[in-house]
């Protein structure tokens, strides 16, 4: 187990499952039972259908990087810059995105439409979903 | 120039003292402005039975908001008939299309509207203005999508939104110099303005990073300063002292989903949204522009209202503002006249509308836009945040 660099997410019944997921090393996304629509942040209800049959799903923890920055700015003690910080395009579905720190790579080897993978990093009761360049 | 217009103009203005580490409360900031104001529009405190202000009582950071409904309306011993205080509006300017609205539907006639900063002496208590959750507290609400990530600041969102249109439209950022040098040599000629020393592209593209691709220069700076102004309906206003501004059309429309990352097209967000709502609303087009006044919280956010607004292609508005010359004060379309929050200060998009009705009065002295403009755009907001006003001189 880490210690938290940065502050962590408030745990509560809607958000838990993709919080936790990476317990059991799983990318928990919620999905809708009806249309099959996959939703990010999670919600009770479909955008798409308006079906209330959500729930958590494994997602495959892969994507691209549709956009990211390179933070220099030393806004955390316990997270000196530069880190990079990216949304990040899941392959389930077009515009199924997040936010995340990419780990393991230099801010300058970072590219728009760099393939990207999930890895979990656990502090306190949350595993953080962060992302490598795949194949490492 | 006017169309049919919303019905309401604005009858007064006022605006405190604007500075770094004032050391004033923001309550003493506020009542600065208001008194201001309603000198200007020549009420009465007993005329004002409306009250109007963003974000409300609390906010994100220290020295975030300076006052609330409850504050003003306490100290000036107002009555008041209407009110309303939040941040959950079409942005900033959010509490001038509630006031409009509170108005046309006769619950108020004449509507005291403010926004307050003290984020300078806030940082200098010791407090951190700049980021948000840094009281070492748990985050929840939309934050605990970004924080988590160490995407703690504004420039952080604000960064992702600019990679992405340098990625897509090459803009880059030796045609953002053009921006911030322009709000630079237009904050020299006001005299509120915090940075008046002039700037060279050399010194903007040798400013530190922040949040790539957004240097020091790309942000704004944080001031104390009130500023505020009174929303009237339009047959009443006929009467009053002050030189009224028309009210011709407003936008506050939110179609796309309101998160930082989740905006369809990372590139325009809400600004689109708001920006297509105000040209349904009025028979002016983006063409009538005389001036235009766009939050510059980041420089990128300026870019983005600007292709929004449809003042440049979509995409364009880097080559746009290259070289500063079309949106200089004399230039094409003067842009951010006063300085905009880049170099004047960031007054959190009252700063802009309120350099919109001076502009539009002809007072704005050594800075003023030549050819008396009569159509001035005021736009406020990033993000999942925007709200956007046409004003109008009237006849």
């Amino acid at each position: 187990m880490s210690e938290a660099m940065a502050p962590l997410p408030a745990l509560e019944p809607g958000n838990t499952p993709f919080w936790t997921g990476g317990q059991n090393g799983e990318l928990l996304i919620s999905r809708c039972g009806s249309c099959r629509r996959w939703l990010h942040p999670p919600v009770p209800v479909c955008r798409f259908c308006l079906s209330t049959d959500v729930a958590p799903e494994p997602s495959s923890g892969r994507g691209a990087v549709l956009t990211c920055t390179v933070n220099r700015q030393p806004w955390l003690p316990t997270l000196p810059p530069p880190y990079v910080i990216a949304v990040i395009e899941l392959d389930e579905e077009p515009d199924l995105r997040l936010t995340t720190r990419l780990i393991d790579i230099e801010p300058e080897d970072v590219t728009i439409g760099m393939r990207v993978a999930v890895r979990f990093e656990h502090v306190d009761d949350v595993w953080l979903p962060l992302f490598v360049k795949e194949g490492e | 120039m006017s169309t049919n217009g919303t019905g309401a103009v604005i009858s007064g203005i006022g605006q405190s003292a604007v500075g770094r580490r004032l050391g004033r409360s923001g309550l003493s900031l506020t009542v600065e402005a208001v008194l201001q104001a309603l000198a200007d529009s020549g009420l009465d405190r007993s005329d004002i039975d409306g009250l109007s202000t963003w974000p409300g009582s609390s906010g994100p950071a220290p020295g975030f908001t300076g006052a609330g409904v409850w504050d003003v309306k306490d100290a000036l011993g107002l009555e008041l008939e209407w009110f309303s205080g939040g941040s959950e509006t079409g942005g900033q300017l959010g509490a001038i299309v509630n006031a409009v609205a509170a108005v046309r539907a006769g619950l108020a006639r004449h509507v005291l509207c403010f926004r307050t900063v003290w984020e300078s002496t806030a940082q200098t208590a010791g407090r951190r203005a700049s980021i948000i959750g840094s009281g070492g507290g748990r985050v929840d609400g939309s934050h605990q999508w970004m924080l988590p990530f160490g995407a703690v600041s504004a420039t952080n969102w604000a960064g992702l939104l600019a990679a992405r249109h340098f990625h897509e439209y090459g803009t880059s950022r030796e045609q953002v110099a053009g921006l911030a040098t322009t709000l630079r040599a237009n904050a020299s000629l006001n005299p509120k303005a915090v940075l008046r020393d002039p700037m060279s592209v050399d010194d903007y593209l040798s400013a530190r990073m922040i949040s790539e691709p957004l240097c020091l220069f790309d942000c704004d700076i944080p001031v104390d300063g009130s500023t505020a102004v009174i929303v009237s309906a339009a047959e009443v206003a006929a009467d009053l002292a002050g030189e009224a501004v028309v009210i011709d059309a407003m936008g506050s429309a939110l179609h796309g989903r309101p998160y930082w990352d989740q905006y369809a097209d990372l590139t325009s967000m809400a600004s689109h949204d708001a920006a297509k709502a105000l040209w349904c609303n009025t028979t002016l087009t983006p063409g009538d522009v005389d001036v235009a006044q766009l939050y510059d919280g980041f420089s990128i956010l300026t870019l983005i209202w600007l292709e929004s607004l449809g003042l440049c292609g979509k995409g364009e508005a880097g080559a746009f503002v290259d070289g500063g010359k079309r949106i200089a004060r004399t230039g094409e379309l003067p842009l951010n006249t006063g300085g905009g929050q880049l170099s004047a200060g960031r007054l959190h998009g009252f700063g802009h509308l309120h350099e919109a009705c001076v502009q539009l009065r002809g007072t704005a002295g050594e800075r003023q836009v030549a050819g008396s403009p009569e159509v001035a755009v005021v736009a406020a907001g990033g993000g999942y945040l925007a709200g956007a006003l046409l004003l109008t001189r009237r006849r």
